[in-house]
């Protein structure tokens, strides 16, 4: 009897101990985050107006604005969705619901999982290679966006295949026991059904992809643009690298211009992310 | 022309290198029920599935023989499985409608088949939940999710979509055994009233349940087809010792 009373003393003191060490780990985190969100905001709110929203970089700390940065990232971003999306998908559905379970698969299986792991400047040297140099596509939007989408493939590959692989196999049976072909199976219950699903992977993915500034550097996004993109083949420059520009600066008032710049940033993170959760919520009833 | 609306010839049926159906000859009269009783891993439900070929869809599977509905083999070349499917309808043992709507349910085989006349696909809907004495319980709501009704109208719902396309064949495995006492016998009496109309072809763990609706019943065991006679006879009068074991609960 003593012996099982003092067993479960240790183990709820065990418990105790791991739930403090959790809430410790947790406080951590956000504490870090609301540091740097706190020191952000506070050097860079100021400069938070229209001169900075709709201004070109300038010599002039005064006189610079994100512009050029910010609707270069978001071109990048929607286009390298546009490219990524229906491509990671149709890869999924092509592994999961068409190709053969064999040896071939499971070796591209185990290449797309290692791909997710590759660090991006891999796929911005990959990027230089095949986009601007061999297809001649030179420093331009596209290319910028088609490094990106490699980038994020094999994320949304790998999350739409685990959402597929989680429909329930009565509705596959179901369906195809009515004589639907496979196409109509996916397009009328395994897209719909794992829809939510496929969306946060996208969003996960896609958060990424805006961050990312060391493929884009090295395909060779330029850092001082004063003019806005007109077609695809046009110049560009992204949000990161706009302000790492300017962090590295000496001067002061070029920090402020940074630290506003990293709001603009969050926020449009933050605004893909709440589209996306959106569009899960009103497909997910 | 056959006598049998769908029978087997010969057929054996191997998952790799295990034989799953050993030689089995059996044929379903038109409009008559046949129901297939047996233990467990008997082959029941895979003979089942020779009929709508969804065997197909496992990997390594390797069919021998001829199965034929109104006497075509529906494993010759140039049989599209979609067309078989079509015409054979299947209900499952767990009730599995699709999330959508009641009536997108019962829609959904016209909608694969590309009808689109808005008014043909109402009176459809309303034709085959009638059918599976779902009508009633249904008609107010047929927009409301099919998720959000019991176990026993789901699976009303499941034999109303199958019904839908007018198959000339229904297969049900073990319709029932998910389901309470009462959605049972609704869905016994409804086999009854199906049985004018269709050739039914049922798996059942259930003896009294394939006792009270089956005009033919089949003993499967271990793959093989040990006994196949009138209902009445094989209960009351088995001729293979197996048999009789397996109905009087010796084993199984």
């Amino acid at each position: 009897m003593e012996h099982y009373r003092r067993h479960a003393l240790k183990q709820r003191l065990y418990d105790t101990l791991f739930q403090v060490v959790a809430l410790a780990g947790l406080l951590f985190a956000v504490m870090v985050l609301m540091w740097l969100l706190y020191t952000v905001f506070e050097d860079g709110i100021g400069r938070l107006n229209k001169q900075f929203l709709t201004s070109f970089p300038s010599r002039r700390a005064e006189e610079a604005g994100i512009l050029a940065g910010m609707v270069g990232s978001v071109l990048v971003v929607l286009l390298t969705i546009v490219i990524a999306v229906p491509l990671g998908i149709g890869a999924a559905i092509y592994l999961e619901e068409y190709g053969r379970k064999n040896w071939f698969s499971r070796f591209i299986e185990l290449n797309i999982a290692n791909l997710a792991g590759v660090p991006s400047i891999v796929y911005g040297l990959l990027g230089l290679g095949l986009f601007v140099r061999w297809m001649q596509l030179d420093r331009s939007l596209i290319a910028g966006a088609l490094t990106l989408s490699l980038l994020i493939m094999p994320v949304i590959i790998i999350s739409a295949r685990e959402a597929l692989r989680s429909v329930p196999p009565g509705i596959r049976e179901a369906s195809f026991a009515m004589g639907a072909t496979r196409w109509q199976t996916i397009w009328h219950h395994l897209l719909p059904i794992s829809f939510p699903s496929i969306l946060t992977g996208i969003i996960l993915a896609v958060s990424r992809a805006i961050g990312e500034t060391a493929p884009l550097i090295t395909i060779g996004a330029l850092t001082f643009v004063t003019f806005l993109p007109d077609d695809l083949r046009s110049p560009f420059t992204i949000l990161p690298i706009q302000i790492f520009n300017w962090i590295s600066r000496p001067q002061a008032a070029f920090h402020e211009n940074a630290a506003a710049g990293i709001i603009v940033l969050l926020c449009i993170t933050l605004l893909l992310n709440a589209t996306a959760i959106y569009l899960r919520n009103r497909f997910s009833r | 022309m056959s006598y049998f609306k769908i029978e087997t010839r010969n057929v054996s049926l191997y998952y790799g290198n295990t034989q799953a159906l050993k030689n089995i000859t059996l044929g379903v009269p038109e409009n008559k029920v046949v129901a297939i009783i047996g233990p467990s891993g008997c082959g029941k439900s895979t003979y089942l599935r020779l009929f709508n070929r969804m065997n197909d869809m496992i990997d390594g599977v390797r069919v021998e023989g001829e199965v034929l509905l109104n006497g075509k083999n529906i494993y010759a070349d140039g049989v599209r499985v979609e067309d078989v499917r079509k015409r054979v309808g299947m209900v499952f043992q767990k009730p599995n409608p699709f999330p959508k709507s009641i009536f997108e349910n019962v829609a959904y085989g016209l909608r694969i088949n590309g009808v689109t006349n808005k008014r043909y696909i109402e009176e459809t809907v309303e034709r085959a939940l009638r059918q599976a004495a779902l009508w009633d319980e249904v008609k107010d709501n047929l927009k409301k999710s099919a998720l959000a009704l019991s176990g026993g109208q789901q699976q009303r719902l499941c034999i109303a979509r199958a019904l839908a396309v007018e198959p000339s064949v229904i297969l049900m495995d073990e319709p029932s055994s998910a389901l309470d006492p009462i959605s049972n016998a609704k869905i016994e009496e409804l086999i009854w009233e199906l049985k004018k109309k269709y050739t039914i072809l049922i798996v059942t763990h259930n003896m009294q349940q394939a006792a009270r609706v089956s005009d033919w019943t089949a003993f499967f065991y271990l793959g093989e087809l040990i006994e196949y006679a009138e209902t009445k006879d094989l209960f009351t009068n088995p001729r293979n010792e197996k048999t009789q074991n397996y109905i009087t609960g010796r084993f199984g």
